[in-house]
């Protein structure tokens, strides 16, 4: 169970993108967290996993506050916390394989690891994780001669290759066209439902949450505007969430 | 009012700024001394002429040559009526006019029936016949002739003196070489000169040198660069302002790190002493060093795989961890017995193949200073890797105390250990200045500067304890940032005269020289290359739980080695250009013989020099060019 209690991050030029921030999530749910651009999106997911340092708050998972772990401490949380990026964030030269790898690092001997030694259970594991993303023909290109969705699926496989407890995925389909989304999407929830994986996911479609979330979160300029089943966003939330002027598509 | 003041600015800006210009140019022109006098000067224009001509003829081949001399007679200062000389037909001949003359006067010396376009030299031979004083060289014309004004030298004689010219005709040509018996300068056992026959025209002596000293200056710009970037690379991450960011540290852990940096250092120190006296034992016997060069690594082998499992499981209980502590120690001192050991048996190595490998000697020699190289730095390595391992075992300590001790316990040790931290950290520091400045008072040497640095040391605990939150990272960057930029400002030709004092002139200052210089300029390149990189993929590396070497080797690493290739070539192409003039600073290469020949005025000779200057440096950077654009 992850309980976020008042999450407050500020940044270095005194932008405050979260404000007071709490909410908990059950294990194993799919929780969407929606909002304008520059609403804290980001911030919030990168704040779980410590790649933001948070101002105040607590971030207790599983009993422990993450927020206040020190930096050896935070590597084995870390490593059972997968991430998935809105631009995959696949290291370009490496093959794919090795990235997929690097999902392994927090579980490898760090000084085995470091003259590309792997242990042959971790890489019998990187593939069959590209299996379950149907890429394991291309295990030996190097990443950037992949399409976006295809890199996307490396990425996925890369979070799995974690044993993840829980996914954090920012915007993971923002760069995709609508159906590679829903196939990037579908793993997401398959993911979510086999594996009982816990997902924090945003997104900027409202369809996608209606599709995919058991719950949302809304945040409006760094505050807590709404939290509950996608179902209850009405016309009014919906204002409330993006602001007066804005108008339902999609 | 402002708008007025704007238009007068407007109107006098480009009047004030010629007359400043004007002032700038004046006083630059005095100072650069500019004088146009010195050039106009007829002396120096027939020496710039005559250098001109030399550098526009290298040499590199040398002609052996045909002396022929035709004489006249001519009487300093006028005396008796001389005979004239006697000539045949189509003999060459030449003549005198005026035939005496008072000593200093200008005479004409008039050339006939010479081979076309002949080039010799006139000489005056007073009438001892013993000394010949050179003139005016001259050129003949198409059909043979010249006429030449000189003046003599003012040396009266009572008897006729000679006027004589010289022809030095070259014997064969690159296409029809001949060969000529020539007198050498060593005697046979009679006492008379031994005769060689050699090649005209042949290679010459200048351009053999060339060829060994501009081998010497590419290897010189070869080891330099390698060197470099052997030290550079892992120096760019510590003057890489992305990378150093992140690290940052808390007081406690800060303190504990400081005060056990010096028990680590004299710790590997002791270990290295206590190693080198273990290897001594064994290397008696060449058998015993080879097999403890088999054995012990095997075993470190084993030792590392079982104390580094290839899965990190998390907690593991204490007694395996205290045996896996143990034998990596273990394994670590006995690498330093086999690097004792390895250096040995390459000296020994060395100086046992290099009599019996004639002109492959030079690989035993490298062989041979490999092993000392070795074994000169095994003791700082081990005194390095203690240190780190001493750092490492402070900062668990501190992890430690970090979970086990309530915040205001933690706060109340952090900050007098800060204090003895800061003390200990200027103490050490000072020692480097007392011994530059030859001071020997403990007083001005450990008590002052202890007590200062403990008091630096408690005010930046006190100061930064709220937040406990240090950027050692950044001041890390910010120092090696100022040493690089110090270095990298002292042109190599100033510093290979520091190098030539220690290791004595030649190329290996140079090397050292350059190698410094390309450290400090490529760690500077590299690390903006680190610096430019993308944060994606190191924000998912990171998440993943790797550590910052972890991080480093696979996401930061992989972006920047085509730009690291790229500027290593730019770099090795720099060197090549700087070693060639390094020689000017003592430095070796072949910019130690263009000085050379330029002293001695054989600007022929420099000619050459520079000729493969030019070709080495033009090459180079066509090579190198081609060479970034196939990679990046
Ligand atoms: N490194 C930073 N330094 C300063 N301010 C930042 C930084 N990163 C983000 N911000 C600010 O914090 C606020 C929240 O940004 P965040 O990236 O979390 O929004 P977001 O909801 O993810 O937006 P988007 O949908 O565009 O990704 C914004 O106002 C942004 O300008
Ligand atoms: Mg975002």
């Amino acid at each position: 169970m992850l309980k976020i209690e008042h999450l407050t991050k500020v940044y270095d030029n005194g932008t405050v993108a979260l404000k007071d921030v709490s909410f908990e999530v059950p294990d194993g749910e799919f929780l969407a967290v929606i909002g304008l651009s520059g609403s804290g999106k980001s911030t919030l997911l990168r704040c779980i996993n410590r790649l933001i340092e948070p101002t105040e708050g607590r971030i207790l998972w599983n009993g422990v506050d993450i927020a206040s772990l020190s930096q050896e401490e935070l590597r084995p949380v870390r490593r059972r916390i997968g991430m998935v990026f809105q631009h995959f964030n696949l290291v370009h030269r490496s093959k794919v394989l090795t990235n997929v790898l690097q999902g392994s690092l927090g579980y490898v001997n760090p000084v085995r690891s470091v003259f590309n030694r792997f242990p042959q259970e971790a890489i019998d594991k990187a593939f069959a994780q590209l299996e379950r993303v149907g890429l394991e023909e291309k295990a030996t290109s190097r990443a950037d001669a992949l399409s976006g969705g295809q890199q996307q699926r490396v990425g996925v496989a890369r979070a799995l290759m974690q044993d993840p407890e829980m996914i954090l995925a920012d915007e993971p389909v923002a760069s995709l066209d609508p159906v590679l989304a829903h196939s990037i999407m579908q793993y997401l929830e398959q993911i979510n439902q086999e594996d009982e994986v816990t997902v924090l996911c945003s997104l900027h479609f409202l369809d996608l949450v209606h599709r995919y979330a058991d719950r949302a979160i809304a945040l409006n300029d760094g505050v807590l505007v709404f939290e509950g089943p996608p179902q209850e966003i009405d016309d009014d939330k919906f204002r409330e969430i993006y602001g007066k002027e804005a108008e339902r598509v999609g | 009012m402002s708008g007025e003041r704007r238009s007068l600015w407007r109107i006098l800006r480009v009047p004030l700024l010629v007359v400043l210009a004007v002032v700038v140019y004046s006083y630059t022109f005095q100072e650069a001394d500019v004088n146009l006098d010195e050039i106009r000067s007829e002396t120096r224009q027939t020496q710039l002429v005559r250098v001109l001509r030399a550098l526009a003829r290298p040499e590199v081949l040398t002609y052996e040559r045909i002396e022929t001399p035709t004489d006249a007679a001519l009487a300093l200062p006028c005396g008796p009526a001389l005979p004239a000389a006697e000539y045949g037909p189509d003999e060459r001949q030449i003549a005198v006019e005026p035939s005496c003359a008072e000593p200093g006067a200008e005479i004409t010396v008039t050339g006939t029936n010479f081979s076309p376009n002949a080039r010799g030299q006139i000489y005056q031979v007073p009438s001892s016949g013993e000394i010949e004083l050179r003139l005016e060289e001259f050129i003949a014309d198409e059909n043979g002739d010249f006429v030449v004004v000189v003046d003599t030298r003012e040396r009266p004689e009572d008897v006729p003196q000679t006027i004589r010219v010289i022809t030095r005709e070259p014997i064969g040509s690159v296409f029809s070489p001949e060969y000529v018996e020539v007198e050498t300068d060593d005697l046979d056992e009679d006492g008379n000169a031994i005769v060689a026959t050699v090649r005209s025209p042949r290679i010459s002596e200048a351009a053999y040198n060339t060829w060994d000293r501009i081998t010497e200056t590419v290897m010189m710009a070869f080891l330099a660069t390698s060197v470099g970037v052997l030290v550079a690379v892992p120096f760019s991450f510590l003057a890489a302002r992305n990378i150093m960011r992140e690290v940052t540290t808390t007081v406690l852990r800060l303190s504990l790190q400081i005060l056990v940096l010096p028990v680590g250092m004299v710790a590997g120190i002791i270990a290295a002493r206590w190693m080198q006296d273990v290897s001594l034992l064994l290397t008696d016997s060449v058998g015993l060093v080879v097999g403890g060069l088999i054995v012990i690594p095997v075993a470190i082998f084993f030792a590392i795989r079982r104390a580094f499992p290839p899965i990190d499981e998390g907690l593991v209980p204490r007694g395996e961890r205290a045996i896996r502590v143990s034998l990596a120690g273990v394994a670590a001192v006995a690498s330093i017995l086999v690097l004792f050991l390895l250096a040995d048996l390459l000296t020994d190595l060395g100086a046992w193949a290099a009599p019996s490998l004639a002109r492959l000697a030079f690989i035993a020699n490298f062989v041979e200073t490999l092993g000392d190289i070795l074994a000169a730095i095994i003791t700082v390595i081990t005194a390095l890797i203690t240190t780190g391992v001493a750092i490492q075992l402070a900062g668990r300590l501190a992890a430690v105390l970090r979970q086990s001790l309530p915040g205001g316990v933690r706060k109340a040790i952090a900050v007098p250990l800060a204090g003895l931290a800061g003390g200990v950290l200027a103490a050490i520091l000072a020692q480097g200045v007392a011994w530059l400045y030859q001071l020997n008072d403990p007083v001005t040497t450990i008590w002052i500067p202890g007590a200062v640095g403990a008091v630096i040391g408690l005010a930046l605990a006190i100061r930064s304890l709220r937040k406990d939150d240090i950027g050692v990272g950044l001041s890390l960057y910010y120092v090696s940032r100022t040493i690089f930029n110090a270095l990298r400002s002292i042109e190599p030709l100033i510093m290979v005269i520091v190098f030539a004092v220690w290791v004595g002139l030649g190329p290996f200052a140079g090397s050292l020289a350059l190698a410094t210089h390309t450290i400090a300029a490529l760690a500077k390149l590299y690390s903006e290359q680190v610096e430019s990189i993308l944060p994606g993929p190191v924000e998912a590396v990171k998440a993943s739980g790797a550590t910052r070497l972890q991080t480093i080797a696979y996401a930061v690493l992989p972006q920047v080695i085509p730009p690291y290739i790229s500027f290593t070539l730019y770099r090795w192409d720099i060197n090549v250009r700087m070693s060639t003039i390094i020689g000017f600073g003592g430095g070796g290469g072949i910019g130690f013989l263009l000085q050379q020949n330029i002293r001695l005025l054989n600007y022929q000779a420099a000619s050459v020099n520079m000729l493969a200057i030019a070709i080495v440096v033009a090459s180079m950077d066509y090579l190198s060019a081609r060479i970034r654009e196939r990679i990046v």
